[in-house]
């Protein structure tokens, strides 16, 4: 990581010695209280961002009594993996875990393609009216979606789409966070090498495809993933739009659960835990991809 | 080209004789730039369709829908300026703006304090600094179902572990979170607090990192201590990325939604209703798509504006 170049106390040393100010001791003293005082710190903090989480795994292996304990139980005994299994025949998991898996890909798939498409035209091509369309896309970043999800419901109304799975697919395709990413990565690659492809006959297409997407891979696994956990993890969309319960996703199945089951805390979390197991998965696998991605464009969903 | 060119000479050829070639070049020119437009609109319209279609229709659908008393039976019916003045009475929109402001005045400074306590944290030379980026981003990323129930059961005020540790460290009388009115919406605050702070201490750490290392050792040769380096160089360095962050989270935070709906469902009574929900509940629960749509200009009129007030703050500052 690049958080190396600043300067901390800790890195005050080699100077130090041929520091005619006599500072040293002093601050020899200081940066070792700065250090233990950061590592404190991240501890805290750590502890108390993970805590709810061991919390959700910890009560997901117990029986339903021992979730609610005084004082709290932190190590399951016995270890019940019973829930693992029980959540299975008493819900509809697998079908929520199909739909969000459909939804999740198909909309990752299309929205790397129209987003990279798009992408190019904005960052590659000169044409007129290119930046006065990109405006248009800068400036719905202000404009919540909940601003404007009524009109949006009457029309995919209007057309048969609500209650389809085709809905949640229109309505996270086309979200101009994918033409953002992929631009602004297209946009670092030199000009140049669009020119000789050019020069050697290559059709904008072509260039596009043979040249500028192998360059992008990277921007294509941040938006790839963020994409898939974005749409695993949509509750709005979906509570709208899906309302038979055979297109329910696991958000919306996890959410019934609760309702129907509220007395159930082991399997609550249980249903918990697995809603949060892939991604929590692909995050670990791919964070590099994650942290790239959100630091490129500041912008999600 | 070259044949385009002589075939567009032709009719060029009526005018005056110098200019004839230079028309031809202007068209062949004008060929191109058609072709570049057709070719750089064909990119962009398979997104673009679907953009203008599902957003920028919507967004203008709205004040149309908003003057009208649609409701999912029957056509819409003209009412004029009536959503607006039923606004004005009604006692849970009030509410509703009170709360979504109440919210935001809260997690907007409490939000940017952690997160960016936590980018000075990272942005130093520590063991395990990869790790721990790692582990808060996680939350920002899990679904707010998930983490909304988990944090209830936190919450539970009898036997809930919060309430334990506070009974621990001798609060006697520790309160009721969610199943109390007065603290439902500490509780939410709190938990969205927890659940982006490191969504923006990656972008504060992004921008922390172009913070130039001489300002830092200038400072330092100057006699800065630790508080005026930060005050001095890092936040003035920080300043872009503060304006950036400061408006994406006043947006977030007007229009909280899911985790309310899915932590609290606006209660106990009213005392978490926001204004997102609200728009939910005129709209799909209550199918008053036309007050619904008067409820959601004046969500999208408050993003806007307040938008606008910190692009102006911000280039007042920079000049």
């Amino acid at each position: 990581m690049a958080t190396l170049d600043t300067p901390t106390p800790a890195a005050a040393p080699v100077p130090a010695t041929l520091n005619p100010l006599n500072r040293r001791p002093r601050d020899a003293g200081r940066s070792a209280v700065a250090k233990a005082l950061g590592y404190s710190a991240m501890i805290v903090a750590a502890a108390a961002i993970l805590l709810p989480f061991a919390w959700m795994v910890i009560s997901s292996l117990k029986t339903n009594n021992q979730v609610f304990t005084v004082p709290v139980t932190w190590i399951p005994d016995p270890i019940v993996w019973q829930n693992y299994l029980d959540i299975w025949a008493r819900s509809d998991m697998t079908t929520w875990i199909k739909n969000t898996l459909i939804l999740s890909v198909t909309v990752t798939v299309l929205q790397v393609v129209t987003g990279s498409f798009a992408a190019y035209g904005f960052s590659k091509m000169r044409f007129k009216g290119r930046d006065a369309l990109f405006v248009l896309y800068i400036g719905t970043i202000a404009v919540p979606w909940q601003s404007y999800m009524i009109p949006q419901f009457i029309m995919l109304s209007n057309v048969g789409l609500s209650n389809t799975l085709w809905a949640i697919i229109a309505l996270q395709t086309f979200s101009a966070f994918g033409v953002f990413l992929m631009k602004q990565y297209f946009e670092s690659i030199p000009e140049e090498l669009s020119e000789a492809a050019r020069i050697d006959g290559l059709s904008e297409y072509g260039i596009w495809r043979r040249i500028i997407m192998p360059l992008s891979v990277p921007a294509i696994a941040s938006l790839t993933l963020l994409m898939f956990v974005n749409t695993w993890n949509d509750y709005l969309g979906p509570l709208i739009y899906l309302r038979s319960p055979d297109l329910w996703t696991i958000q919306l199945g996890l959410k019934s659960f609760i309702g129907q089951y509220n007395a159930e805390h082991a399997l609550i979390m249980t249903g918990s835990v697995l809603s949060v197991l892939p991604v929590a998965i692909i995050f670990l696998l791919g964070q590099r991809y994650f942290v790239e991605g959100i630091a490129s464009t500041g912008v999600k969903g | 080209m070259a044949t385009i060119a002589a075939d567009e000479r032709s009719p060029g050829a009526v005018g005056p004789g110098p200019d004839g070639p230079r028309t031809g070049r202007n068209r062949a020119g004008r060929k191109l730039k058609l072709r570049n437009t057709l070719i750089g609109w064909s990119f962009i319209l398979p997104n673009f369709i679907g953009f203008a279609v599902l957003t920028l229709i919507p967004v203008f659908a709205l004040f149309y829908v908003s003057f009208t008393n649609w409701n999912v039976f029957g056509a819409a019916q003209w009412t004029g300026l009536d959503n607006y003045t039923r606004l004005f009475g009604d006692a849970s929109f009030q509410k509703a703006l009170f709360n979504t402001f109440y919210y935001s005045v809260f997690h907007i400074p409490l939000t940017l304090a952690a997160s960016l306590g936590l980018a000075l944290l990272l942005n130093r030379k520590l063991r395990g600094v990869a790790f721990f980026r790692t582990v808060a981003f996680f939350p920002y990323i899990t679904s707010v179902v998930a983490i909304a129930v988990v944090w209830n059961m936190l919450f539970s005020p009898e036997f809930g572990p919060i309430n334990q540790f506070l009974r621990a460290i001798g609060i006697d009388n520790p309160p009721g979170w969610t199943t109390s009115a007065t603290w439902a919406m500490p509780a939410v605050i709190l938990v969205s607090v927890w659940r982006e702070m490191g969504y923006y201490m990656l972008l504060l750490l992004a921008g922390l990192q172009t913070v130039p290392a001489q300002l830092y050792e200038a400072a330092r040769m100057d006699g800065a201590n630790a508080w005026q380096r930060f005050w001095n160089v890092t936040l003035p360095g920080l300043r872009p990325t503060m304006f950036f962050v400061t408006v994406m989270l006043t947006i977030q935070s007007f229009k909280i939604f899911d985790l309310i709906l899915v932590m609290t469902n606006g209660g106990p009574g009213q005392s978490t209703l926001v204004l997102s929900q609200y728009i939910y509940q005129k709209g799909f629960v209550e199918n008053q798509f036309g007050y619904a749509s008067a409820v959601s200009v004046a969500l999208f009129a408050i993003c806007l504006v307040v938008t606008i007030i910190q692009f102006i703050a911000n280039k007042r500052r920079e000049s």
